[in-house]
């Protein structure tokens, strides 16, 4: 996994950065699909929504709890991962990877800087 | 906080990488995997449980039977050894105490094995009625583990340990709700054929002393049969998915068993029991609630305390909801008002502000084959 190209929120979501373009890919952690436990179904937003930095833009349903899903960044949802509620478990198996969530084209990329590498998200969950 | 008791087994859990926390006082495992797996293990296979935080108390005396029906709805006056019954205890204004079981180990012993939640607040309900001469009654909670085998291949397990060389017999052929007991190394071992996930299973009362030495063993030879340890989570899918009431969802002391489907094991031609005059008026003129099945409609999960609707006005609220991992649906059980229990209808369940489409579906949810 190149962590070197993922950002984190406090919200336990990652935001991975494709070479310069505008569209990222967003996740949650592997801290978070792991204190969330099993993961039955994802409200996503819709294709074309607008989505706003730290605010809900879906729902995440686990067996034991539910939580919001919150937006890591500013701008527009060009695609959601329909596989993920065809089969929720791959957000536990591989919440970097298979599992992904949306992929947003950022309408203020600076707001990647108030992002957190993955040493301080580690010492951020460590911490909690 | 208060002290956190430890089952006999909790290092063991910790050992295995169990998820653990807090439940009803006790330290204990949530999940060793994933909630999902551990579910789907019982219900193909077979799973063992620590449930050793369930409370047990020893009623004995000539009288014991006597003494525990003025207390429980059901009718133990002819309980034989050996047989187990399910039964609600209600306080006077027939409301739930607890929903327990109770086992007659021989003549005159009968084991109440109740909720871990509520083991302090039963015992003092209990502690409250008269007893007839000769009847004494123990909390034996702290001394006793309890091991559940769930699942089509249980009895394969016990037939394949060491520890129940002998018993095949009686393994083979006890009937549902009965139990036996045997000896080892000097302890009486309590196995009974009941259960909390709507599977063939047995329970296993074992001094707590001999719980790491039965889970272990228990373990390994359940490896040949794909035996997988099952935490609390799916403990709770299991029992939900049977439609299994749990104590603080579909019971609790603003409930009665009629509302919740136990009219069953209510046993209003008894003489007496504490709170049967408010059940028999109850009866009469027809429960308030009734406990129903929902499915709902896509796949967000129906949560405790959340509205049911119809024509947009609440008519009652979800006690217990899951993805029901065997049926692979959104299910809950409700208690709403009598009179809208009408398959005609048409329901909503109010999801964080969303109102979404959910149909009556009859109790319970699944049903065993191996069962």
């Amino acid at each position: 996994m190149d962590f070197d190209t993922m950002r984190f929120s406090k919200e336990h979501e990652w935001v991975k950065v494709d070479n310069g373009s505008d569209v990222v890919t967003v996740g949650i952690t592997d801290y978070a699909s792991g204190e969330l436990g099993d993961i039955v179904y994802i409200e996503f937003p819709e294709t074309g929504q607008e989505v706003k930095i730290s605010e809900p833009m879906g729902t995440i349903e686990a067996v034991k709890t539910v939580a919001d899903l919150f937006s890591p960044v500013t701008g527009t949802v060009k695609e959601v991962n329909g596989a993920v509620n065809d089969d929720p478990g791959i957000v536990n198996q591989s919440p970097y990877g298979e599992g992904w969530f949306v992929k947003i084209e950022m309408s203020d990329k600076s707001e990647l800087e108030g992002l957190m590498g993955k040493a301080e998200y580690d010492r951020m969950v460590g911490k909690e | 906080m208060t002290n956190i008791k430890r089952t006999p087994l909790a290092d063991v859990h910790e050992t295995l990488g169990a998820r653990m926390v807090e439940f009803a006082g006790f330290w204990m495992p949530v999940s060793y995997g994933g909630i999902i797996e551990e579910h789907l293990a019982v219900r193909e296979r077979v799973g063992l449980f620590d449930v050793s935080h369930m409370g047990e108390f020893i009623v004995s005396g000539a009288r014991a039977r006597e003494f525990v029906n003025q207390i429980i709805t059901n009718d133990c006056s002819k309980l034989e050894p050996g047989a187990i019954q399910y039964t609600a205890m209600c306080c006077e204004n027939g409301t739930v105490v607890d929903d327990l079981l109770v086992s007659a180990i021989d003549g005159d012993r009968l084991m109440l094995v109740v909720n871990a939640s509520n083991i302090d607040k039963d015992w003092e309900h209990i502690a409250g009625f008269d007893r007839p001469g000769g009847v004494e009654i123990e909390n034996a909670s702290d001394g006793f583990a309890l091991l559940a085998v769930q699942g089509p291949k249980c009895r394969e397990v016990l037939h394949s340990s060491p520890l129940f060389d002998g018993l095949k017999q009686q393994i083979d052929k006890i009937p549902y709700y009965r139990g036996f007991t045997f000896e080892h190394d000097g302890s009486e071992i309590f196995v009974s054929r009941t259960g909390y996930t709507g599977e063939l299973g047995f329970e296993i009362f074992l001094p707590s002393v001999k719980a790491v030495t039965y889970w272990n063993e228990i373990l390994r030879t359940g490896s040949d049969f794909g035996i997988k340890p099952i935490g609390l989570g799916a403990r709770d899918t299991l029992r939900f998915e049977a439609s299994y009431c749990l104590y603080g969802h579909e019971l609790d002391e603003n409930t009665s068993p009629l509302e919740a489907g136990l009219g069953w094991v209510v046993k209003l031609k008894k003489e007496q029991f504490c709170g049967i005059d408010a059940l028999r008026a109850e009866k009469k003129n027809g429960p308030a609630r009734t406990l129903v099945g929902f499915e709902l409609e896509g796949r967000n999960i129906a949560r405790q305390g959340y509205a049911v609707l119809t024509d947009g006005v609440a008519v009652g609220h979800v006690t217990s909801g899951a993805f029901a991992p065997a049926l692979a649906k959104s299910l809950c059980m409700a208690l709403i008002k009598r009179d809208n229990k009408n398959q005609e209808r048409m329901f909503e369940i109010e999801i964080r502000n969303k109102k979404v489409p959910a149909k009556l579906t009859p109790l319970p949810f699944y049903k065993s084959r191996s069962k």
